[in-house]
Protein backbone atom coordinates (compact mmCIF):
# COMPACT_ATOMS: atom_id res chain seq x y z
CA UNK A 1 0.00 0.00 0.00
CA UNK A 2 3.33 2.61 0.51
CA UNK A 3 2.83 3.82 -2.71
CA UNK A 4 3.48 7.40 -1.91
CA UNK A 5 6.39 9.20 0.38
CA UNK A 6 6.62 12.91 1.61
CA UNK A 7 10.19 13.75 2.93
CA UNK A 8 10.92 10.33 3.74
CA UNK A 9 7.90 8.98 5.32
CA UNK A 10 5.58 6.81 3.46
CA UNK A 11 2.08 7.65 2.87
CA UNK A 12 -0.18 5.39 2.73
CA UNK A 13 -2.55 5.52 -0.36
CA UNK A 14 -5.72 5.33 1.59
CA UNK A 15 -8.28 8.04 2.66
CA UNK A 16 -9.69 8.94 6.32
CA UNK A 17 -13.92 7.97 6.40
CA UNK A 18 -15.68 10.81 8.16
CA UNK A 19 -19.46 11.38 8.76
CA UNK A 20 -21.86 14.46 9.42
CA UNK A 21 -22.51 15.64 12.50
CA UNK A 22 -24.24 18.56 14.02
CA UNK A 23 -22.17 21.17 15.72
CA UNK A 24 -22.28 24.70 17.33
CA UNK A 25 -20.00 27.16 18.82
CA UNK A 26 -19.42 28.87 21.58
CA UNK A 27 -17.18 31.94 22.65
CA UNK A 28 -16.31 31.83 26.34
CA UNK A 29 -15.10 35.21 27.88
CA UNK A 30 -13.66 35.77 31.13
CA UNK A 31 -11.53 38.60 33.27
CA UNK A 32 -8.60 36.91 31.88
CA UNK A 33 -7.40 34.60 29.64
CA UNK A 34 -6.16 32.24 32.38
CA UNK A 35 -9.76 31.81 33.20
CA UNK A 36 -11.10 32.07 29.97
CA UNK A 37 -9.25 28.95 29.20
CA UNK A 38 -10.12 26.85 32.44
CA UNK A 39 -13.80 27.73 32.21
CA UNK A 40 -13.54 26.51 28.31
CA UNK A 41 -11.10 23.24 29.82
CA UNK A 42 -13.74 22.20 32.24
CA UNK A 43 -16.79 22.38 29.67
CA UNK A 44 -14.60 20.32 27.09
CA UNK A 45 -13.68 17.41 29.66
CA UNK A 46 -14.79 14.11 28.84
CA UNK A 47 -15.79 14.92 25.63
CA UNK A 48 -13.27 12.88 23.18
CA UNK A 49 -15.94 10.88 21.87
CA UNK A 50 -19.55 10.34 21.25
CA UNK A 51 -19.30 6.80 21.74
CA UNK A 52 -19.05 7.71 25.30
CA UNK A 53 -19.33 11.07 26.27
CA UNK A 54 -22.40 12.28 24.34
CA UNK A 55 -20.09 14.96 22.67
CA UNK A 56 -17.06 15.54 21.13
CA UNK A 57 -15.68 19.17 22.40
CA UNK A 58 -12.41 21.01 22.49
CA UNK A 59 -10.82 24.92 21.90
CA UNK A 60 -10.99 25.85 18.33
CA UNK A 61 -8.74 28.77 19.10
CA UNK A 62 -7.75 31.73 21.66
CA UNK A 63 -9.18 35.11 21.33
CA UNK A 64 -7.77 38.47 22.06
CA UNK A 65 -10.12 41.16 24.00
CA UNK A 66 -10.51 42.70 20.09
CA UNK A 67 -12.36 39.29 19.11
CA UNK A 68 -14.94 38.87 21.66
CA UNK A 69 -18.29 40.66 22.34
CA UNK A 70 -17.54 41.79 26.13
CA UNK A 71 -13.86 42.98 24.75
CA UNK A 72 -12.49 40.51 27.46
CA UNK A 73 -10.15 37.91 26.62
CA UNK A 74 -11.54 34.68 25.68
CA UNK A 75 -11.62 30.74 23.88
CA UNK A 76 -13.79 29.57 21.21
CA UNK A 77 -15.30 26.23 21.99
CA UNK A 78 -16.65 23.44 19.36
CA UNK A 79 -18.87 21.09 20.29
CA UNK A 80 -20.09 18.44 18.17
CA UNK A 81 -22.41 15.61 18.16
CA UNK A 82 -25.05 13.37 16.27
CA UNK A 83 -28.24 14.73 16.91
CA UNK A 84 -29.91 18.18 17.55
CA UNK A 85 -31.27 16.80 20.86
CA UNK A 86 -27.88 15.35 21.91
CA UNK A 87 -25.94 18.43 21.43
CA UNK A 88 -28.59 20.69 23.12
CA UNK A 89 -28.22 18.48 26.08
CA UNK A 90 -24.59 18.37 26.52
CA UNK A 91 -24.38 22.47 26.05
CA UNK A 92 -27.05 23.27 28.25
CA UNK A 93 -25.77 20.81 30.92
CA UNK A 94 -21.49 21.60 30.26
CA UNK A 95 -22.56 25.31 29.96
CA UNK A 96 -24.26 25.37 32.97
CA UNK A 97 -22.11 23.14 34.95
CA UNK A 98 -19.15 24.44 33.84
CA UNK A 99 -19.24 27.67 32.60
CA UNK A 100 -22.12 29.28 34.75
CA UNK A 101 -19.69 27.92 37.80
CA UNK A 102 -16.42 29.77 36.32
CA UNK A 103 -15.37 32.96 38.49
CA UNK A 104 -16.04 36.13 36.00
CA UNK A 105 -17.07 34.20 33.06
CA UNK A 106 -19.62 34.95 30.39
CA UNK A 107 -20.83 32.77 27.50
CA UNK A 108 -21.93 34.15 23.89
CA UNK A 109 -22.82 32.35 20.21
CA UNK A 110 -20.15 31.09 18.66
CA UNK A 111 -21.71 30.49 14.97
CA UNK A 112 -23.16 33.83 13.16
CA UNK A 113 -25.37 31.14 10.85
CA UNK A 114 -26.67 27.77 10.87
CA UNK A 115 -29.36 25.69 10.00
CA UNK A 116 -30.91 25.98 13.62
CA UNK A 117 -31.04 27.52 16.81
CA UNK A 118 -29.72 25.66 20.39
CA UNK A 119 -30.98 27.39 23.71
CA UNK A 120 -27.69 28.43 25.62
CA UNK A 121 -28.94 31.35 28.06
CA UNK A 122 -32.33 30.75 27.15
CA UNK A 123 -31.92 26.76 29.26
CA UNK A 124 -29.30 28.64 32.17
CA UNK A 125 -31.36 31.30 32.92
CA UNK A 126 -33.41 30.10 35.04
CA UNK A 127 -30.87 29.81 37.75
CA UNK A 128 -31.47 33.13 38.17
CA UNK A 129 -34.48 32.12 40.32
CA UNK A 130 -36.79 35.00 38.86
CA UNK A 131 -34.06 37.39 38.94
CA UNK A 132 -32.39 37.32 35.43
CA UNK A 133 -32.61 39.91 33.03
CA UNK A 134 -32.95 39.72 29.72
CA UNK A 135 -31.56 42.38 27.51
CA UNK A 136 -31.99 42.52 23.63
CA UNK A 137 -29.20 44.72 21.35
CA UNK A 138 -29.86 45.34 17.82
CA UNK A 139 -30.99 41.01 16.78
CA UNK A 140 -29.02 39.57 20.00
CA UNK A 141 -30.44 39.15 23.39
CA UNK A 142 -28.33 37.96 26.83
CA UNK A 143 -29.30 37.08 29.71
CA UNK A 144 -28.06 38.70 32.93
CA UNK A 145 -27.79 35.83 35.56
CA UNK A 146 -27.31 37.12 39.20
CA UNK A 147 -24.41 34.82 40.60
CA UNK A 148 -22.47 35.23 43.67
CA UNK A 149 -19.85 37.22 42.07
CA UNK A 150 -21.96 39.34 39.83
CA UNK A 151 -23.52 38.80 36.80
CA UNK A 152 -23.08 35.63 34.47
CA UNK A 153 -24.21 36.62 31.20
CA UNK A 154 -25.22 34.35 28.37
CA UNK A 155 -26.45 35.11 24.99
CA UNK A 156 -29.91 33.75 24.20
CA UNK A 157 -29.01 31.18 21.46
CA UNK A 158 -26.54 29.82 19.88
CA UNK A 159 -26.81 28.43 15.68
CA UNK A 160 -25.99 24.96 14.95
CA UNK A 161 -24.82 23.66 11.76
CA UNK A 162 -25.73 20.60 10.36
CA UNK A 163 -22.59 20.26 7.70
CA UNK A 164 -20.38 19.73 10.39
CA UNK A 165 -17.65 16.79 9.95
CA UNK A 166 -16.87 14.53 12.48
CA UNK A 167 -13.86 11.83 12.49
CA UNK A 168 -11.15 12.67 10.08
CA UNK A 169 -8.28 10.91 11.18
CA UNK A 170 -4.43 10.67 10.52
CA UNK A 171 -2.20 7.38 11.99
CA UNK A 172 1.08 8.15 12.56
CA UNK A 173 3.42 5.16 12.63
CA UNK A 174 6.72 4.67 13.85
CA UNK A 175 9.56 3.04 15.06
CA UNK A 176 9.72 3.85 18.69
CA UNK A 177 7.08 5.41 20.68
CA UNK A 178 9.14 8.57 21.63
CA UNK A 179 9.69 9.00 17.73
CA UNK A 180 6.06 8.53 16.92
CA UNK A 181 5.08 10.90 19.67
CA UNK A 182 7.09 13.89 18.58
CA UNK A 183 5.59 13.62 14.96
CA UNK A 184 2.01 13.43 16.48
CA UNK A 185 2.91 16.58 18.54
CA UNK A 186 4.33 17.95 15.63
CA UNK A 187 1.04 17.35 13.72
CA UNK A 188 -1.64 18.67 16.35
CA UNK A 189 0.79 21.51 16.64
CA UNK A 190 0.23 22.53 12.90
CA UNK A 191 -3.14 21.65 13.23
CA UNK A 192 -3.88 23.60 16.02
CA UNK A 193 -3.20 26.58 13.68
CA UNK A 194 -6.46 25.78 11.41
CA UNK A 195 -10.10 27.30 12.16
CA UNK A 196 -13.04 25.86 12.90
CA UNK A 197 -11.56 22.16 13.79
CA UNK A 198 -10.80 20.96 17.12
CA UNK A 199 -8.92 17.13 17.58
CA UNK A 200 -10.97 16.18 21.31
CA UNK A 201 -8.82 13.53 22.09
CA UNK A 202 -5.96 14.32 25.42
CA UNK A 203 -3.81 16.91 24.12
CA UNK A 204 -5.04 16.01 20.08
CA UNK A 205 -4.16 12.66 20.42
CA UNK A 206 -5.73 9.01 21.05
CA UNK A 207 -3.52 5.74 21.28
CA UNK A 208 -6.72 3.53 21.39
CA UNK A 209 -7.87 3.62 18.21
CA UNK A 210 -10.80 1.42 17.78
CA UNK A 211 -11.94 -0.66 15.43
CA UNK A 212 -16.18 -1.33 15.26
CA UNK A 213 -17.59 -4.57 16.95
CA UNK A 214 -16.03 -6.59 19.40
CA UNK A 215 -16.02 -10.54 20.62
CA UNK A 216 -17.51 -9.39 23.83
CA UNK A 217 -21.85 -8.64 23.72
CA UNK A 218 -22.66 -5.25 24.62
CA UNK A 219 -19.47 -3.62 23.04
CA UNK A 220 -19.73 -1.37 20.29
CA UNK A 221 -16.28 -0.83 19.67
CA UNK A 222 -12.75 -2.63 20.62
CA UNK A 223 -8.93 -2.17 20.07
CA UNK A 224 -7.67 -1.80 16.71
CA UNK A 225 -5.80 -5.15 16.91
CA UNK A 226 -4.33 -4.90 13.00
CA UNK A 227 -2.85 -1.27 14.31
CA UNK A 228 -1.52 -3.13 17.74
CA UNK A 229 2.30 -3.14 17.45
CA UNK A 230 2.62 -5.78 20.48
CA UNK A 231 0.57 -8.24 18.10
CA UNK A 232 1.94 -8.13 15.17
CA UNK A 233 2.74 -11.55 14.95
CA UNK A 234 -0.89 -13.11 16.57
CA UNK A 235 -2.96 -11.06 14.22
CA UNK A 236 -3.50 -9.97 10.54
CA UNK A 237 -1.45 -7.08 11.14
CA UNK A 238 -1.12 -3.43 9.44
CA UNK A 239 2.05 -3.18 10.64
CA UNK A 240 5.01 -4.74 9.44
CA UNK A 241 8.41 -5.14 11.22
CA UNK A 242 9.86 -1.42 11.47
CA UNK A 243 6.33 -0.10 12.96
CA UNK A 244 6.76 -0.35 17.33
CA UNK A 245 4.10 2.65 17.97
CA UNK A 246 0.79 3.93 16.56
CA UNK A 247 -0.73 6.82 17.56
CA UNK A 248 -4.04 8.67 16.12
CA UNK A 249 -5.62 12.22 15.45
CA UNK A 250 -9.04 12.13 15.29
CA UNK A 251 -10.29 15.61 13.66
CA UNK A 252 -13.80 17.10 13.87
CA UNK A 253 -14.28 20.11 11.75
CA UNK A 254 -17.74 22.45 11.41
CA UNK A 255 -17.08 21.78 7.61
CA UNK A 256 -15.54 19.44 5.39
CA UNK A 257 -12.72 22.42 4.22
CA UNK A 258 -11.73 22.58 7.52
CA UNK A 259 -10.97 19.01 8.27
CA UNK A 260 -8.99 18.30 5.02
CA UNK A 261 -6.96 21.80 5.53
CA UNK A 262 -6.23 20.35 9.05
CA UNK A 263 -5.01 16.73 7.80
CA UNK A 264 -2.78 19.14 5.45
CA UNK A 265 -1.50 20.98 7.70
CA UNK A 266 -0.76 17.53 10.09
CA UNK A 267 0.73 15.61 7.44
CA UNK A 268 3.11 18.79 6.15
CA UNK A 269 4.28 18.91 9.51
CA UNK A 270 5.06 15.21 10.14
CA UNK A 271 6.95 15.29 6.61
CA UNK A 272 8.90 17.88 7.47
CA UNK A 273 9.85 16.42 11.05
CA UNK A 274 11.38 13.51 8.54
CA UNK A 275 11.27 9.61 9.43
CA UNK A 276 15.29 10.43 11.44
CA UNK A 277 13.22 11.76 14.35
CA UNK A 278 9.84 11.02 13.50
CA UNK A 279 7.38 8.84 11.78
CA UNK A 280 8.17 6.21 9.36
CA UNK A 281 4.75 6.51 8.07
CA UNK A 282 1.31 7.68 8.02
CA UNK A 283 -2.17 5.71 7.27
CA UNK A 284 -5.61 6.69 7.87
CA UNK A 285 -8.84 4.64 8.91
CA UNK A 286 -11.75 3.79 7.25
CA UNK A 287 -14.71 1.44 7.31
CA UNK A 288 -14.47 0.80 3.32
CA UNK A 289 -15.76 3.83 2.08
CA UNK A 290 -19.46 2.73 2.75
CA UNK A 291 -20.49 4.24 6.05
CA UNK A 292 -18.95 7.79 5.75
CA UNK A 293 -20.36 10.61 3.04
CA UNK A 294 -16.71 12.52 3.47
CA UNK A 295 -13.04 10.58 1.89
CA UNK A 296 -9.94 12.12 2.67
CA UNK A 297 -7.62 10.50 0.75
CA UNK A 298 -4.26 11.17 1.98
CA UNK A 299 -2.46 11.75 -1.69
CA UNK A 300 -4.92 14.57 -2.25
CA UNK A 301 -3.67 16.11 0.91
CA UNK A 302 0.46 16.08 0.78
CA UNK A 303 2.57 18.92 1.41
CA UNK B 1 -29.34 58.52 -5.99
CA UNK B 2 -31.57 61.89 -5.97
CA UNK B 3 -33.43 61.93 -2.86
CA UNK B 4 -37.50 62.82 -3.44
CA UNK B 5 -37.66 66.51 -2.14
CA UNK B 6 -40.73 68.50 -0.37
CA UNK B 7 -39.60 72.52 -0.22
CA UNK B 8 -41.47 74.11 2.21
CA UNK B 9 -43.03 77.02 0.85
CA UNK B 10 -44.13 79.23 3.60
CA UNK B 11 -45.00 78.49 7.44
CA UNK B 12 -47.71 76.23 7.56
CA UNK B 13 -51.55 77.76 8.35
CA UNK B 14 -52.55 74.82 9.72
CA UNK B 15 -51.03 71.91 11.81
CA UNK B 16 -50.50 69.78 8.64
CA UNK B 17 -50.59 65.75 9.11
CA UNK B 18 -47.71 64.39 6.79
CA UNK B 19 -47.89 60.57 7.60
CA UNK B 20 -48.67 60.15 3.77
CA UNK B 21 -44.89 61.43 3.25
CA UNK B 22 -43.45 57.77 3.33
CA UNK B 23 -41.21 55.97 1.55
CA UNK B 24 -44.20 52.93 1.49
CA UNK B 25 -46.86 55.79 0.28
CA UNK B 26 -44.95 57.23 -2.42
CA UNK B 27 -43.55 54.70 -4.16
CA UNK B 28 -45.12 54.17 -7.79
CA UNK B 29 -46.65 57.54 -7.26
CA UNK B 30 -46.59 60.14 -10.00
CA UNK B 31 -46.15 63.82 -9.29
CA UNK B 32 -49.27 64.87 -10.35
CA UNK B 33 -50.45 62.45 -7.75
CA UNK B 34 -48.36 63.25 -5.19
CA UNK B 35 -49.01 66.73 -5.25
CA UNK B 36 -52.79 66.36 -4.63
CA UNK B 37 -51.98 63.98 -1.41
CA UNK B 38 -54.14 65.58 1.34
CA UNK B 39 -52.15 67.11 4.48
CA UNK B 40 -54.66 69.19 6.39
CA UNK B 41 -55.99 68.72 9.44
CA UNK B 42 -58.87 71.05 9.55
CA UNK B 43 -61.70 71.53 7.69
CA UNK B 44 -59.45 74.11 4.92
CA UNK B 45 -57.83 71.45 2.48
CA UNK B 46 -54.55 72.09 2.37
CA UNK B 47 -52.99 69.69 -0.52
CA UNK B 48 -48.95 68.97 -0.82
CA UNK B 49 -48.20 70.87 -4.08
CA UNK B 50 -49.93 74.08 -1.85
CA UNK B 51 -47.34 73.28 1.20
CA UNK B 52 -43.91 72.12 -0.93
CA UNK B 53 -42.66 72.81 -3.84
CA UNK B 54 -42.14 69.08 -5.13
CA UNK B 55 -38.57 67.72 -6.93
CA UNK B 56 -39.11 63.80 -7.92
CA UNK B 57 -36.44 61.53 -6.98
CA UNK B 58 -35.75 58.25 -5.38
CA UNK B 59 -38.93 57.01 -3.08
CA UNK B 60 -36.72 55.46 -0.78
CA UNK B 61 -34.74 58.82 0.19
CA UNK B 62 -37.01 61.91 1.11
CA UNK B 63 -35.97 65.20 2.23
CA UNK B 64 -38.35 67.82 3.70
CA UNK B 65 -36.64 71.09 3.66
CA UNK B 66 -37.80 73.21 6.14
CA UNK B 67 -39.44 72.46 9.47
CA UNK B 68 -42.13 73.83 11.56
CA UNK B 69 -44.06 72.46 14.83
CA UNK B 70 -46.79 72.01 12.96
CA UNK B 71 -45.59 69.25 11.17
CA UNK B 72 -47.36 66.38 12.55
CA UNK B 73 -46.69 62.47 12.29
CA UNK B 74 -44.05 62.62 10.64
CA UNK B 75 -42.50 59.63 9.19
CA UNK B 76 -44.96 57.40 11.00
CA UNK B 77 -45.40 53.90 10.38
CA UNK B 78 -42.30 54.10 7.88
CA UNK B 79 -41.06 50.59 7.33
CA UNK B 80 -37.66 50.79 5.23
CA UNK B 81 -35.41 53.93 3.55
CA UNK B 82 -34.34 57.30 5.00
CA UNK B 83 -36.82 60.69 5.54
CA UNK B 84 -34.71 63.57 6.92
CA UNK B 85 -36.87 66.85 7.79
CA UNK B 86 -34.36 69.85 7.68
CA UNK B 87 -35.90 71.45 10.47
CA UNK B 88 -38.11 71.10 13.48
CA UNK B 89 -41.26 68.83 13.65
CA UNK B 90 -44.60 68.67 15.40
CA UNK B 91 -45.95 66.07 17.77
CA UNK B 92 -45.60 62.42 17.09
CA UNK B 93 -42.77 62.43 14.99
CA UNK B 94 -42.07 58.55 13.92
CA UNK B 95 -45.05 57.25 15.49
CA UNK B 96 -45.14 53.12 14.69
CA UNK B 97 -41.78 53.66 13.48
CA UNK B 98 -41.60 49.98 12.27
CA UNK B 99 -37.88 50.21 10.35
CA UNK B 100 -35.48 52.57 8.05
CA UNK B 101 -34.17 55.96 9.49
CA UNK B 102 -36.18 59.15 10.40
CA UNK B 103 -33.68 61.76 10.82
CA UNK B 104 -35.20 65.32 12.59
CA UNK B 105 -32.18 67.99 12.34
CA UNK B 106 -34.04 70.05 14.65
CA UNK B 107 -36.25 69.22 17.70
CA UNK B 108 -39.57 67.48 18.04
CA UNK B 109 -42.70 67.88 19.89
CA UNK B 110 -44.46 65.76 22.23
CA UNK B 111 -44.87 61.84 21.63
CA UNK B 112 -42.28 60.74 19.39
CA UNK B 113 -41.60 57.56 18.98
CA UNK B 114 -44.20 56.79 20.50
CA UNK B 115 -45.16 53.39 19.77
CA UNK B 116 -42.00 52.65 17.23
CA UNK B 117 -41.32 48.81 16.63
CA UNK B 118 -37.98 49.31 14.76
CA UNK B 119 -35.68 50.94 12.40
CA UNK B 120 -33.59 54.28 14.20
CA UNK B 121 -35.00 57.98 15.21
CA UNK B 122 -32.66 60.82 15.25
CA UNK B 123 -33.29 63.99 16.73
CA UNK B 124 -30.52 66.60 16.49
CA UNK B 125 -32.44 68.86 18.73
CA UNK B 126 -34.78 68.38 21.95
CA UNK B 127 -37.43 66.23 22.03
CA UNK B 128 -40.63 67.50 23.51
CA UNK B 129 -42.74 65.00 26.61
CA UNK B 130 -43.56 61.44 26.95
CA UNK B 131 -40.73 60.36 24.42
CA UNK B 132 -41.48 56.55 22.81
CA UNK B 133 -44.27 56.71 25.33
CA UNK B 134 -47.85 55.40 24.58
CA UNK B 135 -51.07 57.58 23.50
CA UNK B 136 -53.68 57.51 25.54
CA UNK B 137 -55.49 54.07 25.72
CA UNK B 138 -52.70 52.56 24.57
CA UNK B 139 -50.79 49.55 27.34
CA UNK B 140 -47.04 49.55 26.08
CA UNK B 141 -45.21 52.98 24.28
CA UNK B 142 -42.29 51.67 22.09
CA UNK B 143 -41.48 48.63 21.68
CA UNK B 144 -38.24 48.57 19.40
CA UNK B 145 -35.98 50.47 17.55
CA UNK B 146 -33.12 53.22 18.13
CA UNK B 147 -33.84 56.80 19.39
CA UNK B 148 -31.40 59.01 19.66
CA UNK B 149 -31.87 62.59 20.91
CA UNK B 150 -29.10 64.73 20.74
CA UNK B 151 -30.52 67.40 22.99
CA UNK B 152 -32.78 67.20 26.09
CA UNK B 153 -35.94 65.54 26.78
CA UNK B 154 -39.44 66.15 28.21
CA UNK B 155 -41.06 64.69 31.22
CA UNK B 156 -41.79 61.35 30.92
CA UNK B 157 -39.11 59.81 28.36
CA UNK B 158 -39.46 56.69 27.88
CA UNK B 159 -42.72 55.90 29.90
CA UNK B 160 -43.93 52.08 29.11
CA UNK B 161 -40.97 51.40 27.23
CA UNK B 162 -41.29 47.30 26.16
CA UNK B 163 -38.05 46.88 24.59
CA UNK B 164 -36.16 48.98 22.37
CA UNK B 165 -33.12 51.96 23.40
CA UNK B 166 -33.70 55.22 23.43
CA UNK B 167 -30.72 57.64 24.01
CA UNK B 168 -30.85 61.40 25.22
CA UNK B 169 -27.20 63.08 25.22
CA UNK B 170 -28.68 66.17 27.50
CA UNK B 171 -30.84 66.38 30.53
CA UNK B 172 -34.54 64.58 30.62
CA UNK B 173 -37.52 65.94 32.58
CA UNK B 174 -39.27 64.29 35.29
CA UNK B 175 -40.28 60.71 35.83
CA UNK B 176 -37.65 59.34 32.99
CA UNK B 177 -38.86 56.02 32.24
CA UNK B 178 -41.89 56.04 34.60
CA UNK B 179 -43.82 52.57 34.09
CA UNK B 180 -40.71 51.17 31.99
CA UNK B 181 -42.01 47.49 31.04
CA UNK B 182 -38.31 46.83 29.81
CA UNK B 183 -35.81 47.83 27.48
CA UNK B 184 -33.01 50.56 28.12
CA UNK B 185 -33.25 54.66 28.22
CA UNK B 186 -29.80 56.30 28.89
CA UNK B 187 -29.48 59.83 29.86
CA UNK B 188 -26.13 61.61 29.79
CA UNK B 189 -27.24 65.13 31.51
CA UNK B 190 -29.65 65.38 34.93
CA UNK B 191 -32.78 63.90 35.26
CA UNK B 192 -35.57 65.33 36.81
CA UNK B 193 -37.75 64.34 39.44
CA UNK B 194 -38.50 60.14 40.16
CA UNK B 195 -36.64 58.45 37.54
CA UNK B 196 -38.15 54.76 37.16
CA UNK B 197 -40.72 55.69 38.57
CA UNK B 198 -42.95 52.50 38.81
CA UNK B 199 -40.69 50.84 36.50
CA UNK B 200 -40.95 46.82 36.12
CA UNK B 201 -38.23 46.16 34.26
CA UNK B 202 -35.34 47.58 32.63
CA UNK B 203 -31.92 49.41 32.40
CA UNK B 204 -31.98 53.78 33.10
CA UNK B 205 -29.08 55.61 32.88
CA UNK B 206 -28.54 58.47 34.63
CA UNK B 207 -24.78 60.39 33.60
CA UNK B 208 -25.76 63.09 35.79
CA UNK B 209 -28.01 61.36 38.70
CA UNK B 210 -31.72 63.26 39.37
CA UNK B 211 -32.83 66.24 41.13
CA UNK B 212 -34.95 63.75 43.22
CA UNK B 213 -35.23 59.77 43.57
CA UNK B 214 -38.01 57.50 44.38
CA UNK B 215 -37.07 56.00 47.76
CA UNK B 216 -38.32 52.64 46.33
CA UNK B 217 -35.44 51.99 44.83
CA UNK B 218 -32.90 49.92 46.74
CA UNK B 219 -28.81 50.58 46.32
CA UNK B 220 -27.34 47.79 45.51
CA UNK B 221 -23.91 48.99 45.62
CA UNK B 222 -21.16 49.81 42.70
CA UNK B 223 -20.16 47.48 40.20
CA UNK B 224 -18.32 46.39 37.03
CA UNK B 225 -21.24 44.82 35.00
CA UNK B 226 -20.03 42.80 31.92
CA UNK B 227 -23.43 43.58 30.70
CA UNK B 228 -22.53 47.46 30.45
CA UNK B 229 -19.58 46.44 28.35
CA UNK B 230 -22.59 45.01 25.95
CA UNK B 231 -24.45 47.99 26.34
CA UNK B 232 -21.51 50.67 25.55
CA UNK B 233 -20.22 48.87 22.54
CA UNK B 234 -23.56 48.99 20.88
CA UNK B 235 -24.28 52.43 22.37
CA UNK B 236 -20.90 53.58 20.86
CA UNK B 237 -22.23 53.12 17.65
CA UNK B 238 -24.05 56.76 18.02
CA UNK B 239 -23.13 58.36 20.96
CA UNK B 240 -19.96 58.10 22.23
CA UNK B 241 -20.13 60.18 25.22
CA UNK B 242 -22.83 57.46 26.34
CA UNK B 243 -20.81 54.83 25.98
CA UNK B 244 -17.77 56.37 27.82
CA UNK B 245 -21.15 56.26 30.88
CA UNK B 246 -21.64 52.39 30.50
CA UNK B 247 -17.85 51.79 30.75
CA UNK B 248 -17.48 53.51 34.38
CA UNK B 249 -18.30 51.55 37.78
CA UNK B 250 -21.74 52.14 38.03
CA UNK B 251 -23.69 52.39 41.16
CA UNK B 252 -26.95 50.15 41.02
CA UNK B 253 -30.03 50.97 42.25
CA UNK B 254 -32.78 48.44 42.17
CA UNK B 255 -36.54 49.10 41.29
CA UNK B 256 -38.91 50.34 41.13
CA UNK B 257 -39.82 48.32 44.52
CA UNK B 258 -42.81 49.89 44.73
CA UNK B 259 -43.98 47.71 41.57
CA UNK B 260 -42.41 44.64 40.06
CA UNK B 261 -39.10 45.97 41.51
CA UNK B 262 -36.79 44.07 38.88
CA UNK B 263 -35.80 47.16 36.71
CA UNK B 264 -32.21 49.12 37.73
CA UNK B 265 -31.18 52.93 37.61
CA UNK B 266 -27.35 52.83 36.61
CA UNK B 267 -25.37 55.69 37.95
CA UNK B 268 -21.73 56.00 36.50
CA UNK B 269 -18.94 56.78 38.77
CA UNK B 270 -17.97 60.47 37.57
Amino acid sequence: MHTLTASGVAIDDTFAEAFNMRATALVITAPSLRWAVQAATTMTGFATSVIACGCEAGVDRLLSPRETPDGRPGVRVLMFAVSTAELQKQLQNRVGQCVLTSPGSACYAGLGAGEEKLKLGAAIRFFGDGWQIAKKLGVRRYWRVPVMDGEFVCESTTFMTKSAVGGGNLLIMGSSAGKTLAATEAAVKAMRNVRDVIMPFPGGIVRSGSKVGSKYKGASASTNDAYCPTLKGAVESALGAEIASVLEIVIDGLTSAAVAEAMRAGLAAIAKLGPERGALRVGAGNYGGKLGKHHYHLKDLLP
Amino acid sequence: MKPMTFALRAAPTQRLDLARLTPHHLVGKSVAEIERIELGTTRRRVKVGEVFRFRPGEASQIVIEGGSTRFDRVGMGMTAGALVVEGEVGVQAGRALAGGSLTIQGGAGPFAASGMKGGTLEIEGCAGERLGGPLSGETIGMSGGLVHVRGDAGPRAGDRLRRGMILIEGRAGAYAGSRMIAGTLAIGGEAGDLPGYLMGRGTILLGRGATLFSPTFGDCGEHDLVAARLLADYVAKVSVKLARLFRRPLRRLAGDLAALGKGEILLPKL
